[in-house]
């Protein structure tokens, strides 16, 4: 080994609790960056598999009910590859041993011969061509309910009861995120999927020789508008509700969002770890080469050139990147593995293909010695261009000033300990602005970190507590007599009821339109309430339209505006609604009106779609047992249960990402503390030092070094909150879609755990420095110059 | 005031025992302005960082007045170079980011009877040039507010390691006669170590020092005045 190799060797060692702090940090910075590529590939090639290898369907559409002889016309549409027309059911379910009712949807089986959509079998087996009673049943509702192929279910369809045998478990591409209708989050254990033969479902929901659901799959070149436009066309006398393409598919639309969420993690978190790496690296490496000007001045002397002379620093500074980036991508792809274990929970795939391509850790480790390079190439170039009679001198005295500060007065009430503090400060405002963003940016990530927890906590507060004032949500199998209402008032326990209407729309205004649903309520609604755009309740307006904000600007319309609006449903009229106002909503794109409107509307269908109950305390159970066995009810959803299952999914995952974001963050905030208190000691040891001798305790000089720490530390955590906040709302920003909108809330709890971490960083660096400062070799300092 | 007997200091170096004093013993006298002089390695320094309570010895005893400093603590150390020791250093040692007057402030907020900073910058000649940071004062005048800062508290004794060694000798006759002019008019007992010999003509007493070891000491019977000395 060459000598000026084992300098910077032995130099590594000496300094090895900075570089391993440093290291750390890049190890985190590529780490999250393996972590999101790798779950990122992982996702979308697990993705693509499965749904190439089951035939995934790439348009759907749902109608009211068409002969089985258009079935032909459909699969002749220019553009189509393969089609299949299906009966799907919605159903009521008892599942042994669980009180509440389970609502479902039972699909006709795939055509073996068209191929789309084709079933995983995880276990069991499929039904026989001549089973009347048999079905296969998805995965995540099998789990949750504890169902085993052999078991049987009680299933209502059509008013009628029929008991399911279970045959075997299956996947399918259509599911594997699965959302009740009109749900925000999974519920498993009330809601499952279904397939059986075509000839008993269809008996058994009234649909013999038709059908009311197409999928389909497009030929190579075909445009999927155009295929789209002449189905619609096709489906639209048979009730046709307008079809939608891959990308509005509730499960793939999901999956999507969920990529589009790591993508924005891919760039954020890595960004912030190898910005301050590169700091880091910038601060020490340049303390180590003031310290060694005049080792540089005598190698240069002896003949090295400045060639030799950077590419020893820069050795140094590249085993850490080394130690960094093959920790980080190991951690990386351990961690990636963990996460694919909680997606497989959430998203149903078979198998979950790990995907770690190798340029994902080159160009992270790319990223990490371009950073590192950054940080110390002005160091580094200082070393190597000082000529070597220049660099034998000593450093000039430093320059110091009076401080704004004290000219503004404060010179009247602070200590020369508080005037050092300041003026050190001061005197390099780059270095102290960047330590003090530094430990912001640590305090801005645990502060983002618990963005998710926060903004669903508070949607889920805004969705069942602020907006739904019903314990019960009836919902009935077709549009119902109004009627129903008092009917259902009367249920023994029943202390209000509230009728509500459902239409399929598309909302069109010039070239912008959507599919959606309008809500039609009761002008003086109590159980659920719409709020606009500052949370305050508002009414539905006895004539007009309202809209969720994010659709009206999807629209391009603004209050007073006129929508066309296409009914997608009876007669299918075509009519022209003025935006009364936008309301605030976090998921979904909503439409609503006043019941009343909704009839002038649609004249000849007087009726309602479901009713809202609000129940006596303890009678919930009660009006449950009486309603989930009415043959016209689909479905009965309980609010308190909602919350309950939407609490146990998010409890264990939301714990587990927060425990990360802790980590990743303390491990900058003590990096980056650890570090510029090492180097304030390292500098200011001689001063410190002749302050001692001068007869300063050890507390008076720990508190002019740690003061200058802790001074940037207290500033750091307000700044943090606030990049936090910047953070938040820009993920809020990338991640608003069709489906969802996160809210920007940040709790006080987060700001408190965010501030927390940085005070702990900052306390257990300092009791170190404290530590060392007892140990200052007070014979040294009168013998040596700085 | 000082009284040491058989004072040894041993330092242990990785493998190798250095004996930097080998039996010093010393008496020290109120108000008086004592050099030791000795080449380098003649463990003048080790003493003086004895007798200022940053080190302690071996072997042997040291009292301050009734003090015993022999066996003392970390804490009562600091108390004593607080209360009674000013210190001077070759290399002056401010804080840079202070000016001249808050270098001599920052040591009288902790002392209990100082002299005001100005006071004590006037002394050594600088009044004018009180608001200055070091980076703006020359090596000498430097060190004279070292000196101020180290009379300011008000010391018993005055403790400086090659006070001129880092000027040149025109600067550092202006840092003597403010050393003299301490000694004269505050009374303050000072000692100067130096390998510099002119500086000895100036003493009430001169101790010389070789191999760890006092090698004799001469009373000068006319001190002769700093700025008479040349060199």
């Amino acid at each position: 080994m060459r000598t000026l190799d084992r300098k910077w060797l032995r130099e590594l060692w000496q300094m090895r609790g900075q570089a391993l702090a440093i290291a750390l940090v890049i190890a985190s910075g590529v780490a999250t960056y393996i972590l999101s590529e790798s779950t990122i590939d992982s996702l979308v090639y697990t993705q693509r598999d499965f749904y190439s290898s089951t035939r995934f369907a790439e348009v759907f559409a749902s109608l009211k009910r068409a002969p089985l002889a258009l079935a032909g016309s459909i699969a002749e549409i220019p553009g189509v590859a393969h089609s299949e027309v299906r009966v799907a059911a919605p159903v009521k379910l008892e599942v042994p041993g669980f009180a509440e009712v389970v609502n479902g949807l039972i699909l006709t089986l795939p055509d073996a011969a068209s191929g789309i959509d084709r079933l995983y079998l995880r276990s069991g087996r499929f039904p026989d061509p001549d089973e009347d009673d048999a079905v296969v049943i998805n995965e995540s509702f099998a789990e949750a309910q504890g169902l085993h192929p052999g078991d049987t279910v009680a299933a209502t369809i059509n008013g009628r009861l029929k008991t399911l045998k279970i045959a075997g478990v299956v996947l399918s591409p259509e599911f594997v995120y699965l959302l009740r209708p009109g749900d925000f989050f999974p519920d498993y254990k009330r809601y499952g999927v279904f397939w059986m033969n075509r000839k008993p479902l269809s008996m058994a929901y009234g649909m013999d020789g038709a059908f009311n659901d197409v999928i389909l799959t497009l030929a190579p070149g075909a445009t999927q508008a155009a295929v789209i436009s002449r189905l619609d066309r096709l489906l639209g006398p048979w009730g046709g509700v307008g079809a939608i393409g891959r990308d509005d598919q509730t499960s793939h639309h999901y999956l999507t969002e969920e990529v589009n969420q790591l993508r924005v993690q891919a760039t954020i978190m890595p960004a912030i770890f190898l910005g301050v790496a590169a700091f880091l690296l910038n601060v020490v490496i340049g303390r180590l080469i003031r310290q060694q000007r005049e080792t540089v001045a005598i190698l240069k002397a002896f003949g090295y050139g400045n060639g030799a002379i950077a590419a020893h620093y820069l050795k140094l500074v590249g085993l850490i990147v080394v130690v960094g980036a093959v920790t980080g991508t190991a951690v990386g792809a351990w961690l990636a593995h963990g996460l694919s274990g909680i997606y497989s929970e959430f998203f149903r795939y078979p198998y979950m293909h790990f995907v770690l391509r190798p340029q994902v850790p080159l160009v992270a480790s790319g990223i990490s010695a371009g950073a590192a390079f950054l940080g110390t190439i002005e160091a580094v170039g200082r070393a190597s261009s000082m000529s070597p009679a220049q660099a034998l001198h000593p450093e000039p005295p430093l320059v110091f000033h009076e401080t704004w500060l004290e000219r503004a007065g404060a010179r009247n009430v602070l200590s020369q300990g508080g005037r050092m503090i300041l003026r050190n400060i001061a005197r390099r405002p780059v270095k102290s602005a960047l330590t003090m963003l530094g430990v912001a940016l640590a305090c801005s990530i645990v502060t983002v970190g618990g963005l998710f927890n926060d903004a669903v906590s508070y949607m889920v507060d805004v969705q069942f507590n602020r907006s739904e004032h019903a314990d019960l949500t009836v919902t009935f199998t077709d549009t119902t007599s109004p009627r129903a209402v008092s009917e259902l008032a009367g249920v023994p326990g029943t202390t209000k009821a509230e009728p509500f209407r459902f239409v399929p729309v598309r909302l069109r205004n010039g070239n912008h339109s959507y599919r959606t649903a309008i809500q039609g309520y009761p002008t003086d609604a109590t159980l659920f309430q719409l709020r606009n755009t500052a949370l305050q309740p508002v009414r539905v307006p006895q004539s007009g339209l309202l809209l969720t904000d994010f659709l009206a600007r999807r629209l391009d319309v603004h209050p007073g505006d006129r929508v066309t609006i296409e009914v997608l449903s009876g007669a299918r009229q075509v009519v022209s609604a003025r935006l009364a106002g936008v309301v605030k909503e976090f998921a979904g794109m909503n439409a609503y009106m006043s019941m009343d409107a909704v009839q002038r509307m649609l004249p000849e269908e007087r009726g309602i779609s479901g009713v809202r109950l609000r129940v006596a305390r303890g009678h919930e159970q009660e009006v449950y047992a009486a309603l989930r066995d009415r043959p016209r009810v689909a479905a009965v959803t309980s609010r308190a249960a909602a919350m309950r299952s939407f609490h146990d999914l998010m409890a264990q995952n939301i714990l587990i990402y927060a425990a990360v974001m802790l980590f990743l963050a303390g491990t900058i905030a003590v990096g980056v503390i650890y570090n510029s208190t090492r180097v304030a000691l390292s500098e200011r040891a001689f001063e410190l030092a002749t302050l001692r001798v001068l007869g300063l305790t050890h507390r008076e000089i720990g508190y002019i070094l740690l003061g200058e720490t802790g001074l940037l530390t207290l500033i750091a955590i307000p700044a943090g909150f606030a990049i936090g906040y910047g953070f938040a709302a820009y993920v809020a920003y990338r991640l608003a879609s069709a489906l969802y909108r996160v809210p920007v809330v940040l709790e006080r709890a987060t700001l408190g755990r965010a501030a927390l971490v940085i005070v702990v960083a900052t306390v257990l660096s300092s009791i170190y420095a404290y530590v060392r400062l007892g140990r200052l070799d007070l014979v040294a300092v009168l013998k040596t110059r700085e | 005031m000082f009284y040491t007997r058989g004072l040894r200091k041993t330092y242990v170096v990785g493998e190798v025992k250095i004996e930097a004093l080998r039996g010093i013993d010393l008496e020290i006298y109120a108000a008086e302005f004592a050099v030791i002089l000795g080449a380098s390695g003649s463990g003048k320094s080790t003493f003086l960082n004895i007798l200022g309570g940053l080190d302690s010895a071996t072997q042997g005893e040291i009292h301050y007045f009734e003090h015993d400093l022999s066996h003392t603590d970390d804490r009562e150390l600091t108390r004593f170079r607080r209360e009674h020791v000013g210190f001077v250093f070759q290399f002056y040692n401010l804080i840079a980011s202070l000016t001249a007057r808050e270098n001599v402030a920052i040591v009288t907020e902790i002392a209990e009877h100082p002299l005001a900073p100005e006071k004590a910058l006037e002394l050594v000649g600088l009044r004018e040039r009180m608001d200055h940071f070091p980076a703006q004062l020359s090596g000498g005048e430097q060190q004279r507010v070292a000196i101020a800062r180290a009379i300011a508290k008000n010391p018993d004794v005055l403790l400086c390691d090659e006070p001129t060694g880092a000027l040149d000798s025109e600067t550092g006759i202006l840092v003597l006669e403010a050393l003299e002019r301490v000694n004269r008019e505050l009374g303050t007992t000072t000692i100067v170590i130096t390998h510099n010999v002119v500086i000895a003509d100036m003493a009430d007493r001169v101790i010389k020092m070789s191999d760890g070891r006092i090698a004799g000491i001469t009373r000068n019977a006319i001190r002769r005045p700093a700025h008479d000395l040349r060199w």
